[in-house]
């Protein structure tokens, strides 16, 4: 194994002779009229990290499930180290030496994490042996890969980025060769991937057979060896990592060539219609988590927020969309002056021509449980135009939204389907169309695409630009940095619920890395 | 006055025990995410068993084994409906006890012809009071000999069994690997799921083991405490039960404590029939009678810091569709 890493030119030969250490043929599976996966091959080498790529509802998620015996495959067959298998459950999966880690991580938050590893593989009726060898295996383990937990923690009580030691810790107790990990960093700080990805270059290492599944380019790149890409529900594409290319990737996606860089022009700014002076938030604690912010957002022009999360922009947002009060500010809305006497609630705001793309879709932005027309009217539920004297007026809600879905996109089309059921970059665009189509003057906007993929990204992007060539005013706020530049016309920083500069367009990553990292524009670096 | 004190004591461990039994078996169940509204129901229809067959052939251990059956099989009937078929459990549960109550009264009547009870059993039919060694030779000895020879011995068997069966409870659900499942599914069932275990039998298994526990409890009722069945005898016991069980958070040597504190009042409230309490007079015996319902109020509406029952409790579980 060694000596493979050490000449990549021999090691591709040798690994072409080798049994793969997965194989799967011409796999199938519909639920219900949907096809989730469309006769998918794929062939993945023993000892090297494969990726998979594709959109969200591509089918990632559901080729794994089958090769983790969650659900049967209608059609094809599976071949581990060269030996056809049949996986009819999970169980008969970890028998065959499969592991895998769940996007949303399958642990007991109750329980220790030597419950957590040892459940399913407790070696006997009774728990005092089992509960030694699960320690003893730990320490071992710990030693091996470099992954260090208390045995003894209670799990819900972790940080995000240890309870996923513990799902991988789960894997490899139970002897894993393979381990499927399903959107690994979808939850964890850029830090702590970067230390995912190190523990998946030792296992490599180790001979372990690692397949990663993502919708993230950068990761696709920086870490397989090998990458296949999927789009609704087929494999279209097999490559060599070191053979290819983000934008090639991304083409291969979307099925299209994808705008990674936004195209817009130049800003027109025209009169003010966001005015902010010295707002103060104070949260329930007491903690003071914005601190004397002032900012201006014209008609035509982007105002981006970066920061790194937690430094006060989402209560600037939620004060800003009246959701929660601000302690001490005016805030001017299209003219309208408000100060803190004011009665002013989220459903005032928007009169005032104000309308807000929630940063947490799912806490604020929509009711998961409701259809999509319901969602499509949310907060507007009592705009005349929805309104048949004291009911509403389901047809015509129906109808709007069915313009909505064509206009937008949204897939799948139909006004009927709970807003669970639509991927994320979909659930975004509803919320979008909602607040866009009601025609405000201000548009806030938090993390727009978090949580959505790539085409749906494009999309959202172009549809902020044509609002600021509307002649909106956009507030942006966003923790991607990516992001913020290749929209904002102007950019300003928040550390610790201060304003810290302000930026154009052409403003450097650097430059504004050091400024999300407090240091001011007075301090003069030395 | 010290007399007094153990005798009351006395009767709440004997109160106690239907309440004990009840609230272990809502524990396996619920520990396992399966809400169980349904003890009542399965106490009452296994107090009937175990009078009925108690009668039929002179034994109180053929008594037992069929209440403990009858429970088991309306615990499956819960078990298949909220388990394989996802019904909504509580309401199944609410079904179970309008099934015991009616069927006990109507086979009652078929089979016995004394509106709804079971015919008084014999001595021999029943689980008589055991005397523990030197219980009478110690008995003059003060304070200890009282102490050991009435609160301690000459209880029935069911009693010992009851209060056994906390350690051994808490044994099962901490130290064997079908305890460690059985929490794990009452919190996860998609983790014991992916680990490569089936929900479903889990889920089973632990409805088998309330059906067993609320059998002794009937069991205890129809021919432990009294000499038959006597219809509606279990009284609210189950819901207490459950009660005790919230107010016990899930653990085995809480919920024997929960229980004996539902078994006191209700000896309180039978001693103070007809007595006066210096100061205030006679009190209506309706308020003592009333107090483990109070008291239940007092406790489920929160006053006793938070209850926080196992996550999954009370949802069937579907594999979702990623």
């Amino acid at each position: 194994m060694t000596e493979r890493l050490g000449q990549p030119q021999a090691g591709a030969a040798i690994a072409q002779s080798e049994i793969p250490a997965i194989e799967l043929r011409g796999i199938g599976k519909s639920f219900g009229p949907v096809v989730a996966n469309k006769d998918i091959d794929l062939v993945v080498g023993k000892g090297s990290i494969h990726g998979i790529i594709g959109e969200n509802g591509a089918g990632k998620s559901t080729l794994m499930s089958i090769l983790y015996g969650f659900y049967g495959a209608d059609t094809g067959e599976i071949f581990i180290s060269g030996k056809k298998a049949k996986i009819p459950d999970s169980k008969t999966a970890i028998e065959k030496g499969i592991g895998m880690v769940h996007q949303h991580f399958m642990l007991v938050d109750t329980f220790s994490v030597v419950e957590n590893v040892m459940l399913g593989a407790e070696g006997g009726a009774l728990l005092n042996k089992g509960i030694a060898q699960a320690r003893k295996e730990l320490a071992r383990l710990a030693d091996e890969y470099d992954m260090r937990v208390d045995p003894d923690a209670i799990v819900g009580e972790l940080p995000v980025g240890l309870q996923q030691r513990v799902e991988i810790l789960k894997a490899l107790y139970r002897g894993a060769d393979v381990l499927i990990l399903d959107e690994p960093t979808g939850v964890l700080t850029p830090a702590e991937a970067d230390h995912l990805f190190r523990i998946l270059e030792v296992l490599r290492d180790q001979g372990k057979t690692v397949l990663l599944i993502t919708h993230k380019l950068r990761e696709i790149m920086h870490i397989t060896d090998t990458v296949s890409v999927m789009r609704r529900g087929e494999m279209v594409a097999t490559r060599k990592t070191a053979q290819t290319s983000m934008s090639e990737l991304a083409e291969l996606m979307v099925g299209r060539s994808v705008l990674l860089e936004v195209d817009k022009q130049p800003a027109s700014p025209g009169k003010t219609l966001l005015k902010v002076e010295g707002l103060n938030v104070v949260d329930e604690r007491g903690v003071r988590r914005v601190k004397d912010v002032s900012l201006e957002v014209k008609a035509g022009e982007i105002l981006g927020v970066a920061g790194v999360s937690g430094n006060g922009q989402s209560q600037l947002l939620a004060a800003l969309s009246g959701i929660i009060r601000a302690h001490t500010g005016q805030i001017e809305i299209v003219g309208h002056k408000l100060d803190l006497s004011d009665k002013h609630g989220a459903a005032v705001m928007r009169e005032y021509g104000m309308s807000h793309v929630p940063e947490d879709r799912h806490k604020m932005g929509l009711i998961n449980a409701f259809p999509e027309y319901e969602n499509s009217i949310l907060g507007y539920h009592g705009a005349q135009k929805y309104s048949k004297g004291l009911t509403l007026d389901i047809a015509a809600i129906r109808k709007e939204a069915e313009e909505r879905i064509e206009k937008y996109d949204i897939r799948p089309p139909s006004t009927e389907l709970q807003v669970a059921k639509f991927s994320g970059g979909n659930q975004q665009k509803i919320v979008l169309a909602r607040e866009i189509e009601c025609d405000p003057d201000v548009l806030l906007v938090g993390q727009p695409t978090r949580g959505v993929d790539i085409g749906a990204i494009e999309y959202i992007h172009k549809r902020i630009i044509e609002m600021r060539d509307a002649g909106k005013a956009v507030l942006l706020v966003s923790v991607e940095l990516d992001e913020i530049r290749s929209l904002s016309d102007r950019i300003i920083v928040m550390f610790d619920g201060e304003i810290v500069g302000e930026r154009g367009p052409e403003a450097t990553e650097t430059d504004l890395g050091c400024l999300m990292a407090g240091v001011r524009d007075g301090d003069q670096p030395s | 006055m010290y007399e007094t004190i153990i005798l009351i004591l006395d009767s709440t461990v004997r109160l106690s025990v239907p309440l004990l039994f009840a609230c272990l078996a809502g524990l396996y169940s619920e520990r396992s995410g399966v809400v169980d509204i349904g003890l009542e129901g399965k106490m009452l229809g296994g107090a009937f068993a175990a009078g009925a067959a108690a009668y039929v052939t002179g034994s109180a251990w053929a008594g037992l084994g069929a209440a403990v059956i009858v429970s088991i099989m309306l615990a499956l009937i819960h078990g298949f409906a909220s388990i394989t078929q996802r019904g909504n459990q509580v309401v199944t549960g609410v079904a179970i006890n309008f099934l015991a109550a009616g069927l006990t009264i109507l086979l009652g009547q078929a089979w016995f012809k004394q509106g709804g009870r079971t015919p008084q059993l014999e001595h021999s039919a029943r689980f008589g009071e055991i005397t523990l060694p030197f219980a009478d030779s110690v008995k003059d000895v003060p304070y200890i000999g009282l102490l050991y020879s009435e609160l301690i011995s000459g209880h029935n068997i069911l009693v010992y069994l009851s209060f056994l069966a906390v350690p051994f409870t808490w044994w099962v659900i901490f130290r064997t690997r079908f305890g460690l499942r059985l929490r794990a599914v009452g919190e996860s069932p998609a983790a014991v799921d992916t680990a490569g275990i089936s929900v479903t039998w889990l889920r089973y298994r632990a409805v088998i083991m309330c059906g067993v526990f609320t059998g002794f409890a009937g069991t205890y009722l129809a021919i432990g405490q009294s000499a038959g069945f006597i219809k509606d005898m279990s009284a609210g016991k189950g819901f207490i039960a459950l009660a005790a069980l919230i107010f016990a958070k899930w653990q085995p040597k809480n919920a024997m404590f929960a229980c004996l504190l539902f078994g006191f009042l209700d000896a309180v409230a039978i001693r103070m029939q007809g007595q006066e309490i210096p100061g205030i007079g006679e009190v209506p015996v309706q308020i003592f009678q009333a107090m483990p319902y109070i008291l239940t109020v007092i406790l489920l509406a929160g006053f006793v810091g938070r209850a926080i029952p196992p996550k999954a409790s009370g949802i069937p579980y579907v594999k979702e569709r990623t």
